[in-house]
């Protein structure tokens, strides 16, 4: 299955590299190509976000399978890629949603090494705060469930909390007082895109096809077999077709006749001008529903839970900006001289029971990767990775056995309450 | 902030109403089978273009609504009180029974 172009050399990136590109002064090659659209593909990729770049990256480095395409209507990571909050964490509450993103985590934490790129991975701990009983009572929950699993994670107290985050207001008279937090110390942040662009490069130098600006119109099925896709650029024969999106997800789905259970909620942050570093953890308030950390750059970037109605628009609001920065002061009073500097909206595909739908549908050949939320990003390496070994191997792996779309008919969900969209 | 049109109370902001769903029918759940029944609790046509969509005006006539709403501008092109709203149904089947009748606003 290997392309006939094959494998290019890429000259790696490293500091002796860097001086000889320094003193000799010739340009890097472009990080990755541009292609014409070949007749067909053994696999086609539609979404050209970190998703879809790690299925194809894995399907190429895992399994030798390199004749693949990824298809991007817009710019790579235009989408949720590039509009997250780039939080990555493992500590969820269901087993099955705790051994699926410590995977991820670990796959994060070598994904610079494995690439030759820098990802700046940042591991900072992750707090979620608890501002009544109950709450504090569901990290306890979440806590035993992670240890049992070997993940780190324990409750803390006001008085550990106020060590790790100085400028949090943990005294007793806050609105919303906090009593507790679970503290999840290999949480952290991650630079999205430079996982984009990551992936897109390793794929790219293993031979993988990148077409931007390519927009699925339709997919041709012929009995319950996909045989082909259709683009604005020309059609494609191929016999498996992953569906990566993430916003679009639901109609990419319908072009073969497939029902999905998901409602698309933009989700909308900000971030505010750059200060000096002084919030070294990134923490999240579920009942406030708002998450905050410091970028490498100095900016502080928030985000809130998602919309109150469905909506493919990726605007944001006023009263969004000003709701979740209340709230934000809530937490850190000493913020409110601070300015938001931008904001903006992602699409997240929202389950009922906020887990995502991954693996095989009544379609032969036709898989979706979808159904991300709120926590598609922190996913991608280990989603990118389960589906690729599962379109090289024809077998489910058991990491995303009970994320099947076959869930929802058979009535076994799976109730991610640690997801963020959920409040507690 | 999109406006919704309410036929009730006129022009009001969204924050006043909850989004409750897609408009679609409930199949009679002593007829329908179990896996049709999932399907019409779980599965969602998700349309980016015009769908129809139950709305309830909490924060001002407590009515429930079918709001036609365009998914990708937010524009609102057509509204309607819900043929499902609680107390008109309640108001024709007193009226069916001829039993005591249920004080409200007719409409």
């Amino acid at each position: 299955m290997r392309r006939r172009n094959g494998h290019r050399e890429v000259p790696r990136y490293s500091a002796f590299n860097l001086v000889r590109h320094g003193v000799s002064g010739s340009r890097w090659p472009n990080v990755w190509r541009a292609h014409d659209l070949e007749p067909s593909y053994d696999v086609v990729v539609i979404g050209g976000g970190v998703h879809g770049l790690a299925t194809a990256y894995y399907l190429a480095e895992h399994h030798g399978i390199t004749n693949v395409a990824v298809l991007e209507k817009s710019y790579l990571g235009s989408g949720a890629s590039g509009r997250n909050t780039a939080i990555i964490r493992s500590n969820y509450l269901t087993p099955e949603g705790v051994r699926f993103y410590d995977r991820s985590l670990r796959l994060y934490e070598e994904l610079a090494a494995d690439l030759n790129f820098n990802v700046m991975f940042s591991r900072r701990g992750h707090l979620t705060l608890a501002h009544n009983d109950s709450s504090l009572r569901t990290m306890r929950w979440r806590a035993e469930v992670n240890k049992l699993e070997d993940i780190a994670s324990e409750v803390i107290g006001p008085d550990e909390i106020k060590q790790l985050v100085p400028y949090l207001d943990t005294s007793g008279d806050a609105r919303y007082p906090i009593l507790g937090a679970l503290y999840h110390p290999p949480g952290g942040t991650i630079r999205h895109d430079a996982v984009v662009w990551g992936y897109a490069r390793a794929a790219d130098a293993r031979g993988v096809h990148l077409h931007q600006n390519t927009e699925v119109t339709g997919i041709d099925v012929t009995g319950d077999r996909v045989v082909g896709v259709r683009t604005n650029r020309g059609s494609i024969a191929t016999s498996v077709v992953v569906n990566c999106t993430a916003g679009w997800s639901s109609l990419i789905s319908k072009m073969v006749g497939v029902d999905m259970p998901i409602k698309t909620f933009p989700l909308q942050a900000a971030v505010t001008e750059p200060v000096r570093p002084f919030l070294h953890a990134v923490v999240v308030s579920g009942t406030l529903h708002v998450y905050v950390s410091q970028t490498d750059r100095g900016e502080l970037v928030f985000g809130a839970s998602v919309d109150p109605f469905p909506s493919y628009s990726m605007r944001g609001s006023l009263e969004f900006t000003e709701g979740v920065a209340g709230d934000l002061l809530e937490l850190m009073p000493s913020l409110a001289t601070m300015r938001v500097l931008r904001q903006w909206a992602g699409l997240c595909d929202v389950t009922p029971d906020f887990s995502p739908i991954m693996g095989v549908t009544p379609v032969t050949g036709f898989y979706v990767d979808v159904g991300w939320g709120t926590y598609g990003f922190k996913a991608a390496p280990v989603a990118g990775e389960a589906i690729a070994q599962l379109i090289a191997t024809k077998k489910v792996p058991t990491l995303i056995a009970s994320f099947d779309l076959a869930r929802f008919s058979e009535d076994r969900l799976v109730g991610e309450k640690g997801a963020a969209a959920v409040g507690h | 902030m999109i406006r919704i049109p309410c036929p009730y109370c006129g022009p009001r902001n969204a924050s006043e109403f909850h989004y409750i769903g897609e408009q679609r029918s409930r199949p009679d759940p002593n007829q329908t089978t179990p896996a049709r029944w999932r399907s019409y609790l779980y599965m969602q046509s998700n349309e980016a273009g015009w769908a129809a969509e139950k709305w309830w005006h909490g924060s001002g006539c407590r009515r429930y609504l079918i709001v036609e709403r365009h998914t990708v501008t937010n524009e609102v092109r057509a509204i309607q009180p819900s043929a499902g709203d609680p107390r008109r149904r309640l108001r024709q089947e007193a009226a069916k029974s001829e039993g005591p009748t249920v004080e409200g606003d007719p409409d």
